[in-house]
């Protein structure tokens, strides 16, 4: 039994890495083609770093992924402690329905729906282009936001309003005691919200293409690749973004589970 | 009495502006563009024109609907094995399997092709054994898998999550009490696992069933499914968003009311969707 | 749920650090060295400004290849940077270009839809013949239908559809349109996944003009289509290349200049134009009336009018052009090529596409949505 179950969570995990394995093969492909293998090469890593469309974009991402991070964090975080401030368990209801709409939505009915208030927008203020960095930037707040706030939401009704109310009584003013006692207290939330946000954020693409006029992604970059011929250059890209990844995972993990033994011992 | 909380409920006043012009009025604006001719004239003539796309929402809600079953009957096992290991082989596992989706989705559909082409991976494999090669790509069945690849660490992750929070006491209580294995699994662990499967369903269904892309890249861009109909349909210019809105508005109704019957089943008003 | 957030936690810090890798990336200095010669004065006048280009994909020398960089040539001699964005159809260049979501400066429409765009106010006017290299476009280029006055557009690429074929997996098909209906073939011929060029191809096997206004042509040329669907193995626009060069597909309608990219990679690959007669197109540049640079704009395009210029574009490109500095130059890689350039009586019934009415468009449009869900 134990050895089925083992072969089974093998089995899955293969289908899981077959594409990734390919990718990394294909990566180091001499010739240009993701189809053909003709023999091993480097070109294709070296020629990122030439490939200013690629970079361009990549950069795009990075701004918008930090922008929208941070503040939908801000946005959201000050949405959360304000929304359980509510007096009426209505209005509670009401904002965090409003919060579940981006969520519920397929990423195609907030991409269009959001190129169409910003198409509708342009055009009454006379723009002559609509869509560009504000407008993504707009967008990738939009569905960042519900992720922030449930994510902060649960820490903050763990937490004792008591405790906020100590603050008071020893003569903190409101901004203090948010600052100096709640804050911290929460402050696994909000990272939580950032980073998802900013997670979120960087692997979008549905609701970028729709919103991103010539600001354009990496994921739009990469989606217009796949619309031509494809060349080993974007899974060089995607390669090294992967084991950069895989590599970090396993320094952090091996780091985390030494503290717990050290955390053991003593 | 005044309720206790942390701060002003003024601060909330930002977010909610925000919700309002940017989460309501684009729906709004999507409505009135389905609701109205180019000429902005009242009309259901776009609601009408659904008919011309039955068979895309046929097809969305038939692949979307096999594919989360298939991604259920692979992930749900998979989960239950994770629970059985160590806690450290659990972790090691649970990242390996989120590992992929950091992985642009786009290349990770591209993949597929060349493993799955008549000139790909599997047949060159079969032809050095001689065996005639098979048609995998440009079908259905290729859609299908590609969502199920693209979308099963979404099932997996809910499902595990709340299966491993399943009190180890429980099925010891339930082992005292005569239960075999088979039991155990069915009458213990099963129904107490059954809020992360609902989760995990409706995780995998929507974006299954309102992409675009993985159609056309792996389905040989024959069937349209809806999402792929809303792209194509917008991409066509002006004339053709009034139509497009149309579509998009049902897409939504078709997924609210299938988030509703989901909630309905699962007793757990938590109902957080991921 | 919150093993689900502490999960997505870990692996989010470690991409955070992995993020400011991709940012340290530093481009190394261009090592590409070449001396052109330019006919036109190019000052720095615009220079810090910016032009954005909307054109065809595989559609520009792109520097791969130790081709010449075009758009970089650009930038290196008037300090414009070139902001280049490609479209896969001639209707989603139009859907981007109306919909007011983004301004180009440069666009490369083709024939019927410059008229399009001309009746919808969409181009900017000025005499072209004013740019000091349009003396290059050779005379029956000027003057053409969609611009009788040469006051929108400069030809940028002459082409005709034709049929691709791989001659080692399939042999030698007949010369006619109906080989891709032929169930010899099933499960290896593509088509196009554009409405026009698709119809085109119905129309020239019943017969039709391929400008008819009479919706029964149309209803029966999409009847034709849908007979060809369960044949096909996928509807394709550039995705061609790579099915076509690896043996993927064996046969495929599509512009005859990009055969000849495809067979510098595959040599059994083989092109004829079929004898029912086909669509030729006139691919031209214009300015959008959206356009925010257009002085920048008409720099760039006298520019692509060099003759040197004009030259790494038709190597690369590979379609014919109507620039006379590269059809007569013997050095050029394809001079009278018999492909790009056949003689008049080897291929017979040519026909342009024509603007065609909104009612009769919008129902060819909805004719190939049925095709695309039958």
């Amino acid at each position: 039994m134990k050895a089925l179950s083992r072969l089974y969570v093998a089995l899955i995990l293969l289908f899981l890495y077959a594409p990734v394995a390919v990718m990394v093969f294909f990566s180091f492909n001499e010739g240009g083609s993701v189809w053909v293998f003709t023999g091993f090469s480097t070109q294709w890593y070296e020629g990122l770093l030439e490939n200013t469309e690629m970079l361009t974009a990549l950069q795009h991402t990075i701004i918008i992924a930090v922008l929208s991070a941070l503040i939908s964090t801000v946005l959201g975080t000050a949405a959360a402690v304000g929304i359980l401030a509510f007096r009426k368990k209505f209005s509670v209801k009401l904002s965090m329905t409003l919060t579940n709409i981006p969520m519920m939505n397929a990423d195609i009915v907030t991409g269009v729906s959001l190129m169409l208030l910003f198409i509708f927008f342009g055009r009454l203020l006379g723009l002559t282009e609509s869509l560009g960095f504000v407008t993504v930037l707009i967008a990738h707040i939009t569905f960042n936001l519900p992720y922030v706030i449930l994510s902060v939401m649960p820490k903050l009704k763990q937490l004792d309003v008591s405790l906020s109310e100590a603050a008071l009584d020893l003569g903190c003013n409101n901004f203090q005691a948010f600052f100096k006692v709640v804050l911290p207290n929460i402050s696994s939330g909000i990272f939580t919200g950032l980073i998802m946000a900013f997670t979120l954020s960087l692997d979008d693409f549905v609701i970028s293409y729709f919103t991103c006029g010539h600001y354009q992604t990496l994921p739009i970059v990469i989606y217009n690749m796949t619309k031509k011929t494809v060349t080993p250059d974007v899974y060089a890209l995607s390669t090294f973004i992967f084991i950069s990844i895989f590599v970090l995972l396993i320094l952090y993990n091996t780091v985390q589970s030494s503290g717990e033994k050290r955390r053991a011992k003593q | 009495m005044k309720k206790r909380s942390f701060g002003n409920r003024l601060i909330a006043a930002p977010y909610l502006v925000w919700a309002a012009i940017f989460f309501v009025v684009p729906l709004v604006i999507m409505a009135y563009f389905a609701l109205t001719d180019q000429n902005g004239v009242f009309t259901l003539s776009n609601l009408a024109e659904i008919g011309r796309y039955k068979k895309a929402f046929f097809i969305s809600i038939g692949y979307a609907a096999i594919a989360t079953v298939i991604t259920l009957l692979l992930a749900y096992p998979m989960a239950y094995f994770m629970t059985k290991m160590k806690v450290s082989s659990q972790r090691m596992i649970m990242m390996i399997v989120m590992l992929p989706m950091w992985m642009n989705f786009l290349i990770r559909t591209y993949s597929w092709i060349t493993i799955l082409a008549n000139t790909g991976i599997i047949n060159t494999f079969l032809g050095y054994l001689g065996i005639e090669p098979l048609r995998l790509i440009n079908t259905p069945g290729a859609v299908i898998l590609g969502m199920v690849y693209d979308f099963i660490p979404y099932m997996i992750l809910p499902i595990y999550s709340v299966m491993s929070k399943i009190e180890p006491a429980l099925l010891e209580a339930a082992n005292d009490l005569g239960a075999n294995a088979g039991a155990r699994l069915h009458r213990v662990i099963f129904p107490l696992s059954l809020p992360g499967v609902i989760s995990g369903i409706t995780m995998v269904f929507v974006p299954c069933v309102s992409t675009f892309y993985i159609s056309q890249k792996l389905g040989g861009n024959k069937n349209l499914m809806i999402g792929d109909a809303i792209e194509f349909l917008f991409n066509n210019g002006p004339d053709y968003y009034n139509v497009a809105s149309a579509l998009s508005l049902i897409l939504m109704v078709m997924i609210l009311i299938s988030l509703a019957i989901m909630n309905h089943f699962s007793d757990d008003d938590g109902g957080v969707v991921i | 749920m919150k093993r689900f957030f502490t999960l997505l936690l870990c692996l989010c810090l470690t991409f955070l650090v992995c993020g400011c890798n991709g940012t340290a990336i530093v481009t190394p200095p261009d090592g590409n060295e070449l001396e052109i010669e330019y006919e036109g004065t190019y000052t720095k006048e615009f220079a810090g400004t910016t032009i954005y280009v909307y054109n065809w994909g595989e559609y520009i020398s792109d520097g791969s290849d130790d081709s010449v960089d075009v758009n970089k040539e650009f930038e290196k001699l008037t300090g414009i940077k070139v902001n280049y964005a490609t479209f896969e159809s001639n209707e989603t260049m139009y859907s981007q270009l109306k919909s007011g979501g983004v301004t180009y400066d440069i666009v490369i429409p083709s024939d019927y839809m410059i008229q399009r765009l001309i009746s919808e106010d969409m181009l900017k006017s000025f005499d072209v013949t004013k740019l000091s290299n349009y003396h290059y476009i050779r005379d029956d280029y000027k003057s053409l239908y969609f611009d009788p006055k040469n006051i929108y557009s400069v030809p940028y690429n002459v082409g005709m559809v034709g049929i691709i074929y791989n001659k080692a997996l399939i042999g030698e098909p007949d010369h006619s349109w109906t080989t891709l209906w032929d169930e010899k073939y099933k499960d290896m011929s593509l088509m196009f996944s554009n409405p026009r060029d698709a119809f085109m191809i119905a129309q020239m096997i019943l017969g039709q003009d391929l400008n008819t206004t009479n919706k029964a042509d149309w209803d029966a040329a999409a009847q034709l289509l849908k007979k060809q669907k369960k044949n096909l193995q996928s509807y394709v626009m550039d995705e061609v290349y790579g099915k076509m060069e690896t043996g993927e597909a064996a046969i495929a309608p599509y512009y005859a200049g990009d055969f000849l990219t495809m067979y510098d990679i595959n040599e059994d690959l083989e092109f004829f134009y079929p004898e029912e007669g086909t669509n030729i197109f006139v691919d031209s540049i214009c300015i959008p009336a959206s356009s925010q640079n257009t002085e920048a704009a008409k720099l760039y395009i006298n520019f692509l009018l060099e003759p040197q210029i004009a030259l790494a574009n038709a190597e690369y490109i590979g379609y014919a052009s109507p620039n006379t500095a590269v059809i007569d130059n013997p050095d050029y890689y394809y001079y009278q090529n018999e492909i790009l350039y056949p003689a008049e009586d080897a291929v017979k019934n040519r026909q342009y596409y024509h603007n065609i009415d909104s009612e009769i468009r919008k129902y060819y449009e909805n004719l190939w949505i049925d095709i695309k869900l039958y």
